[in-house]
């Protein structure tokens, strides 16, 4: 999945009930984690619902490797649109990245206020400091 | 019958358009709305009457202190009470740990302090932290099915004999009346403080606390159509004038001296500070509104939206409903097949409906339930059959969404 095709995807659909069909829709082509990932020390602190994310960094390619999952449908669509946007940065372009200006353009900034207790913007703070670390 | 689009009308966030779309406002029991009664005195007080109390002598203090003393008349007379068993606070949950605060001073290794597996984590964790002080022991009453276990709680009771019953009126996930009349009568006979969590009964049971006859009961002006912030506690005279102070500070106090200072009776003497004047003088104005309708009719009217609602929900395949739906305020906590009540609520206010999900600030509940939470509606007189259509098509969408 590449972050242009969801961007047009999403900006096609109209509607918040549109919009959340494509980010379940999304959330269901990422593959489901090993229930043997999902252990508590994967867990996003500061997330309503459950997040389990793992960051590493493919040293051949230089480039960061994400693999995450959500018990709910839609926080996990909205991982995928996270994974998409950071997978094959490396860790330099990864921490420049921002992430909120991409979510202002889909339209999903709601989901990173710190109201909204969905834990995006925890994710994405924990993807930025670990980006930071690998450089 | 009382004419509730009047009512309605005295809401007027009930008429607000939420993305073009009506709101639907089923979280009261998260917080109720206000009516511009209490709107309209909060800023006039600030407008034109904003003043300290107890302090001066000029004219705008003498009548900020006659309004905010007659807003304790006015609460308890409304609870059938004494004016001097009334003390401010922040609301339930400050109440509370000012009550775990000032009874743990009399607990010791031997003590039990019983609370029901409902309980609100507010009504938990000062407990706890008592008990952690003291060496106290925590006791958790039995349920059966979402419902607390009567006869079961009443056996325990009588064989632990605790030092103190706390436990809601009310179940705030998920609606449950408690039998706490005949739970008090047996915590009576055998000496155990009753404390009472009234934060989900106030508005829609309007207890009269003489003849509950509990020792303290715990609210917030906020779940009873009151501003936030501001809530109180009930104590009978003695015992509440018995507890040690929780807080401390200017007002509180009968005379200070660098050695040593001396406090005034309850209930001053748990009232430091300046307090929330406007918040006591909305609540007022909050209980006035209330005192004005016929709580019988108002009650039976809750009472048919609720079954209408949770009639309709049944018929919904795949919709589990969690507590006691035959003695409940009107609160319809529910999951739908495995999906998470995250998904649910989200999709659901895409809609215009304001519901909560999640544990409720009630995690060992939900534990006991075995679910990480539930999808909570619940309902209060200002809602009508509208709100219920509203929210069964919305839920309906949400679920072709889902599926």
């Amino acid at each position: 999945m590449n972050i242009e095709h969801i961007t047009k995807k999403l900006s096609e659909s109209h509607g918040w009930q549109a919009k959340y069909r494509e980010i379940m829709l999304l959330g269901k082509q990422l593959p489901a984690l090993p229930d043997a990932l999902k252990v508590d020390s994967a867990l996003v602190s500061g997330c309503d619902s459950k997040v389990w994310l793992y960051l590493d960094l493919d040293e051949n390619a230089q480039q960061l490797v994400l693999i995450a999952d959500s018990d709910t449908r839609i926080v996990k669509g909205l991982l995928a649109i996270i994974i998409a946007a950071y997978a094959s940065k490396t860790p330099e372009q990864a921490s420049q990245f921002n992430a909120y200006e991409l979510f202002e353009s889909l339209g999903l900034i709601a989901h990173l206020s710190p109201s909204r207790g969905n834990g995006i913007r925890a994710i994405v703070e924990q993807i930025q400091a670990k980006a930071e670390l690998l450089k | 019958m009382t004419d509730i689009q009047s009512l309605r009308n005295d809401f007027p966030i009930l008429n607000k358009q939420l993305d073009g779309q009506p709101l639907c406002y089923l979280d009261s029991a998260a917080t109720a709305q206000k009516p511009n009664k209490v709107i309209d005195v909060i800023k006039t007080f600030y407008q034109d009457e904003n003043s300290n109390v107890h302090r001066g002598l000029h004219t705008l203090s003498e009548n900020a202190t006659v309004r905010y003393e007659s807003a304790r008349e006015t609460i308890a007379s409304f609870l059938n009470v004494e004016t001097r068993e009334i003390v401010w606070t922040s609301g339930a949950t400050e109440s509370l740990n000012l009550l775990a605060y000032g009874l743990s001073a009399c607990f010791n290794s031997d003590s039990v302090i019983a609370i029901s597996p409902f309980e609100h984590h507010a009504n938990i964790v000062p407990w706890q932290e008592a008990c952690q002080r003291t060496g106290a022991t925590l006791l958790v009453l039995p349920m059966l099915d979402g419902v607390l276990d009567e006869q079961g709680a009443i056996a325990l009771l009588k064989q632990h004999k605790p030092d103190v019953l706390a436990m809601g009126h009310v179940s705030n996930a998920l609606g449950n009346i408690h039998p706490i009349e005949s739970l008090i009568s047996v915590c009576k006979a055998i000496g155990t403080i009753t404390v009472i969590d009234g934060a989900q009964s106030l508005l829609h049971l309007r207890p009269d606390l003489k003849a509950l006859d509990c020792d303290f009961y715990v609210f917030s002006a906020h779940k009873a159509l009151g501003p936030t912030g501001v809530g109180g506690l009930y104590g009978k005279y003695q015992q509440l004038n018995a507890l040690p102070v929780y807080k401390t500070g200017g007002e509180m106090i009968r005379e200070v001296s660098f050695e040593r200072s001396s406090y005034r009776e309850a209930p001053g003497k748990f009232e430091p500070g300046t307090p929330n004047i406007s918040g006591v003088i909305g609540f007022a104005a909050a209980i006035d509104y209330i005192n004005e309708i016929d709580p019988s009719a108002l009650q039976r009217y809750e009472q048919t939206l609720y079954h209408a609602l949770l009639e309709k929900l049944k018929q919904i395949e795949g919709i589990t409903v969690y507590g006691d739906t035959q003695n409940n305020v009107g609160v319809v906590s529910f999951n739908y097949k495995s999906e998470h009540h995250y998904d649910l609520a989200t999709l659901l206010n895409t809609y215009g409906v304001a519901v909560r999900s999640g544990h409720h600030c009630t995690q060992p509940l939900m534990k006991m339930l075995k679910v990480n939470g539930t999808v909570r509606a619940s309902l209060a007189f200002y809602n009508n059959q509208d709100d219920i259509e509203h929210f069964i098509n919305a839920l309906n969408a949400t679920i072709e969404l889902l599926d």
